[in-house]
């Protein structure tokens, strides 16, 4: 049974938008790093669904693009985020405000 | 000899190098010594090159020596290069020759200066121009000399630069020069657009194919004639010479009288061949000249500081210079340049031994009955003083009878009766000069006591005294032949008109004449000054108005400043304080503060808030999105 593309592309958007309104709204650090996890693959999600349609192989190489990047992002957000918990000791962005005028 | 020419300006620019750059570490005798020397070899060089010149033939007494070539560009070119004519060997000799003796005196003079080192080095830089000015074959490196003596003028006025009157009439002197080199410059530029070249030699002949009173040679001429008005010190730019007697004596006797000052005569006379061709130039030199020879001596009589009389009175002489090249007399224009270098130096160097004798006093009212006390000074200056009054057979006799004789036989009979007024005040003057400062009644402050001079500063004056009294016999009128002076210096002149002869008779009642104005000038001066002190007094009561208007310099300085100097200075504030820094600095000033103003609003955007950032990420790429999607 063939996945209509209309079904992929819904799930996708449904994706997004949960990971942008968990980006703008979590105040917790970790959280809003998860959220921008959720949007990478809320479009790695419309990439594939786009491949099955158009019967070709690039979207799917792009998701591997996508998660190898994705990947070597965490690595460094991670250790950031770690950074910033040994200094503060906490990793809540609405404290993280000194960066401003 | 010849082809050594360039040695002549070099021995003084080493002389300057040695004493400028070492002099402070050397002893006082060592660097007196090297100034005088490096000017005496000089002189005993040009007087090699002198000897040499007058075995050649007439017609090749025109020599250029080419030293290297300064400027090739295009083609505009000048080189470093020498004319040796009569014009030039006869000022060689006596800068050379006077400088060469009022350095001896100045090693007497200054021995207790703490400057003593400096004021040799900028004397014999000032030599070095000054030589360079005279022998220069072409424009541009007479130039270079005319500046340098206008430097050298501002650095020795300016010599005791912590009186702040020194220092002023310095940069008085050097802005007033200026002026005038504004007119030379114009006139150099005008000169190689119309014939494409700035060498004597080039430009002399091309202008001699002109039409009599062309436009362009008017133009060059009266250019030209601007930059002589500036350094000659005429009308009406001559403010800055009697201020310039802040500098020491000997300096107003080299720089200020017998030298840098006949730069500008000079210059009319190597320049005769373009002058004969410009009468409306010809006569705005004579009438300047003349206008300034009555108006500096009317000055002359009222003034009371031993040096300023005898400024104007190098003023009023430098005017009869200018009336003679003017009337087209260019030769004894010459020759009156020749023996004024030789009384007026020693006139000033007398006014320095005398101020010398009395400690630095140099008011004519405060010496009086010095003639016991400085014997030689005496003599040797009542000797120049008869040579400046025109008493025959002295130097100044000669020369300014001819030019009286050639501005009456040339037509200029105005000019003429000018000039023998002029006369009668030079004598009158010069010797109330002498009367009050020689003769009469002690009035000198009892605290003084007078005394001569070095041997190191009368053996110079009585050289000078010797030139004073036989100078003028070169040029002796009359005789056929007898005036060797004229006829060595012809060929370097153009004259404006065939020698207009006339009879012996008529030439000798001229003298008797002048020797007249200039007895009743002198037998005045005595009635006033030694018969009836008092009478002075009387006269002035009678005329105060005319008195007080003379005796202020007929308030010429007080009018330029408010015509010119305080214009000036009120339009530079203007531009100072009202355009540069309200306009200006307002502009950048204001741009900054804008900038400031705007930025310190916009960075509230910046609320270092993750999430704000984030949304306004996310409203742009909706915007975008929206916007690639909707067109």
């Amino acid at each position: 049974m063939v996945v209509p593309v209309q079904y992929y592309l819904a799930l996708s958007v449904a994706l997004f938008a949960l990971g942008v309104i968990g980006v703008l709204i979590r105040r917790n650090a970790l959280v809003i790093y998860m959220s921008i996890e959720m949007m990478l693959n809320a479009v790695n999600l419309a990439f594939i669904g786009f491949a099955d349609y158009f019967k070709a192989v690039d979207g799917q190489m792009f998701v591997f693009f996508v998660l190898t990047v994705a990947a070597a992002e965490v690595a460094v957000g991670l250790a950031l985020i770690v950074a910033i918990f040994r200094n503060r000791g906490d990793v809540y962005v609405d404290n993280l405000n000194i960066l401003k005028w | 000899m010849m082809d050594y020419v360039w040695l002549i300006p070099l021995f003084p620019l080493i002389g300057f190098l040695i004493n400028g750059l070492v002099g402070k570490s050397l002893p006082k005798s060592v660097v007196g010594t090297i100034g005088s020397a490096a000017v005496g070899l000089s002189f005993l060089l040009t007087v090699a090159i002198f000897l040499e010149f007058l075995k050649l033939p007439v017609d090749a007494r025109s020599v250029e020596k080419v030293v290297y070539t300064w400027i090739a560009s295009g083609p505009f070119k000048a080189s470093v290069a020498f004319l040796i004519d009569p014009l030039s060997l006869i000022m060689l000799l006596v800068v050379s020759g006077v400088s060469t003796l009022i350095h001896i005196y100045s090693i007497g003079y200054m021995h207790e200066d703490e400057g003593f080192y400096r004021y040799f080095s900028y004397l014999n830089l000032f030599v070095f121009a000054m030589l360079l000015l005279v022998s220069a074959n072409n424009f541009l490196l007479m130039f270079v000399g005319w500046e340098g003596v206008g430097l050298c003028s501002y650095l020795l006025i300016g010599f005791w630069y912590e009186k702040q009157s020194a220092s002023d009439a310095g940069k008085k002197a050097f802005v007033v020069n200026r002026i005038g080199d504004f007119g030379f410059l114009l006139g150099i530029f005008l000169i190689f657009w119309t014939f494409g070249s700035v060498n004597f030699t080039e430009v002399f002949p091309l202008a001699a194919k002109y039409p009599m009173g062309s436009g362009v040679l008017t133009a060059i001429t009266l250019f030209l004639f601007l930059g002589a008005i500036g350094k000659s010190a005429q009308l009406p730019l001559y403010t800055w010479l009697p201020d310039a007697m802040e500098g020491p004596t000997p300096v107003s006797a080299l720089i200020h009288a017998a030298t840098m000052v006949t730069a500008g005569v000079f210059m009319v006379a190597r320049c005769s061949t373009l002058y004969v061709l410009a009468p409306i130039s010809m006569t705005a030199v004579a009438a300047v000249g003349a206008l300034t020879a009555i108006y500096a001596a009317t000055i002359g009589i009222t003034q009371f500081d031993i040096k300023r009389v005898l400024a104007y009175s190098t003023v009023s002489q430098l005017g009869y210079m200018f009336l003679a090249c003017g009337v087209g007399a260019f030769t004894s224009g010459i020759f009156h340049l020749m023996t004024h270098a030789f009384f007026k130096a020693l006139l000033f160097l007398g006014s320095g031994s005398v101020i010398h004798g009395l400690h630095g006093e140099q008011d004519m009212r405060k010496m009086g009955d010095l003639k016991k006390y400085l014997p030689i000074t005496y003599w040797t200056f009542l000797l120049a003083t008869l040579a400046i009054a025109g008493i025959f057979p002295f130097a100044g006799f000669f020369s300014k009878d001819e030019i009286l004789f050639h501005s009456l036989v040339s037509g200029h009979t105005v000019f003429w009766g000018i000039a023998t007024v002029a006369a009668f005040i030079t004598a009158f003057y010069m010797f109330r000069l002498v009367f009050m400062t020689f003769h009469g009644e002690s009035r000198v402050d009892p605290h003084v006591h007078p005394h001569e001079s070095p041997p190191l500063m009368t053996v110079p004056l009585m050289v000078l005294a010797g030139l004073a009294v036989v100078g003028g016999l070169v040029g002796f009128p009359i005789i056929e032949g007898a005036n060797k002076f004229k006829e060595f210096l012809a060929p370097a002149i153009t004259p404006l008109v065939h020698e207009v002869h006339s009879p012996a008779w008529f030439e000798i009642t001229m003298m008797i004449f002048s020797m007249a104005v200039a007895a009743a000038g002198i037998f005045m001066a005595y009635k006033f000054y030694m018969q009836k002190p008092e009478l002075p007094e009387k006269v002035i009561e009678k005329i105060p108005v005319i008195y007080d208007l003379v005796y202020h310099k007929y308030y010429v300085d007080e009018i330029y400043d408010a015509a010119v100097v305080e214009p000036i200075k009120n339009g530079s504030d203007f531009l100072w304080h009202g355009v540069d820094e309200n306009v200006i600095d307002g502009a950048v000033n204001g741009s900054a503060t804008t900038v400031g103003w705007l930025s310190s609003h916009l960075r509230k955007l910046e609320t270092g808030f993750v999430q704000s950032y984030a949304l306004a990420i996310l409203l742009g790429a909706v915007l975008v999105t929206g916007y690639l999607i909707g067109r």
